[in-house]
């Protein structure tokens, strides 16, 4: 993929030494900043808002991707964009976090040759595991991974729907570099920008394709 | 075509012989004791670490249903959510989850089936599917059926037509059969061998 004025300002820049994000996809190959790819607005039109009812938690505004995978060339647009991204990247794991993680992972996965590892909650998964704990807004949840399904060396992304404060995907990184992987990034469909869930990725680079504000 | 149809098994139905199968097969842990002592569980998170063998499982499927006028794939969750998706990209139709109550946050339809101890749901949402799209409904292993029934009866309850179940894995107990609840049934393998992971 060839860089464009951007990327080489920021490889030159003495900026670089400190945590900058590119927002993937807002740049074209021509560098200009304002126009996005085309198939963004797509995918963000079709993305559903719900406000959640009293029997979940009231009031907050649900990003509903279920309304993606309804639109062939929405969801396809989806995969292609991060499949452009990562191919030829070197990428030998996907990571997906359960269960929004497993509708993305899988097709990026096999679409950049590398394996897809699922990252559940706890028990889920049958074989020996090794798990990271990441809190919630009351107490603690787990993710897990099999022992043996990441090795070191591996270079891996992390794929989920969206990304809020950045507990889980925080516990993900974890997860695959005590294995001895390199997280080269995460990649999420939506991003809520003001949870600030970037300065919680260690530092890992985030890719995503819509925020909400 | 229906006629001659006597198993759930693709070897047995037009893939006899095809290494793909022997690939997928060979990829597939099994796990004993889990999720509890006497079951030999299928484990096919290793199939997914065969690139290979897991372009294969969904090559398969995608060969088998390109040209019959698929709109709708159906994943029952969390693993049919690992191949679904990737099947109806390629055959260009919707992918719907198919999941445990209070996970879709919009309005939704339930179906309920039993557990070996008591019942679960399966839950849509009330506007994936329309009258008359046909539907493939997908997961990765089947056993008794109960699962697949309840995604049956979700997609009826909207006057969509269910062309097929589709699974990577199927035991002994839905083996001779070829229908669920009058509907084709399409497996790949058998359960693999005996504790051969290390």
């Amino acid at each position: 993929m060839s860089l464009t004025i951007i990327h080489l300002f920021l490889l030159l820049s003495p900026l670089r030494k400190q945590r900058i994000y590119v927002q993937c996809f807002s740049l074209t190959m021509s560098g200009n900043k304002e126009e996005e790819d085309p198939r963004i607005n797509g995918i963000k039109t079709k993305i559903r808002v719900v406000t959640c009812s009293v029997s979940k938690i009231a009031g907050i505004m649900f990003q509903d991707i279920t309304t993606v995978l309804l639109d062939p060339k929405a969801f396809k647009d989806t995969i292609d964009l991060f499949v452009e991204r990562y191919r030829d990247n070197n990428i030998s794991v996907v990571a997906g976090i359960e269960a929004r993680g497993f509708l993305f992972g899988p097709p990026i996965a096999l679409a950049i040759g590398a394996k897809f590892v699922p990252l559940p909650k706890p028990k889920k998964l049958p074989g020996e595991t090794i798990f990271e704990e990441y809190e919630l807004e009351y107490g603690n949840d787990r993710l897990e991974m099999h022992v043996g399904a990441v090795e070191a060396g591996d270079r891996a992304l992390v794929v989920d729907d969206l990304i809020a404060t950045g507990g889980t995907l925080c516990a993900a990184i974890n997860l695959l570099e005590r294995v001895g992987a390199e997280v080269v990034e995460c990649a999420c469909v939506i991003e809520l920008p003001e949870l600030q869930g970037r300065q919680r990725l260690k530092g890992k680079p985030l890719c995503m394709l819509v925020e909400y504000r | 075509k229906e006629k001659e149809r006597e198993t759930m098994f693709a070897a047995e139905n037009g893939l006899k012989g095809d290494p793909r199968l022997e690939a997928i097969s060979a990829a597939i842990r099994v796990v004993p004791n889990f999720p509890k002592k006497g079951i030999m569980f299928q484990d096919i998170t290793t199939l997914l670490l065969d690139h290979k063998a897991f372009k294969h499982t969904i090559d398969i499927f995608v060969d088998r249903y390109k040209d019959m006028q698929i709109s709708v794939v159906a994943g029952v969750e969390a693993r049919g959510f690992m191949f679904g998706p990737s099947i109806a990209l390629a055959i260009g139709a919707k992918f719907v989850p198919l999941r445990k109550p209070g996970k879709l946050p919009g309005k939704v339809i339930s179906e309920s089936y039993e557990l070996e101890y008591g019942h679960d749901r399966l839950e849509m949402h009330v506007d994936a599917v329309k009258p008359l799209e046909r539907v493939i409904i997908i997961d990765d292993l089947v056993a008794t059926g109960g699962t697949l029934s309840a995604a049956i009866s979700l997609m009826e309850s909207q006057g969509a037509e269910v062309v097929e179940c589709a699974c990577v894995i199927g035991l002994p107990e839905v083996k001779g059969q070829h229908k669920l609840k009058g509907k084709p049934l399409y497996v790949l393998v058998e359960p693999s061998g005996l504790d051969e992971f290390c």
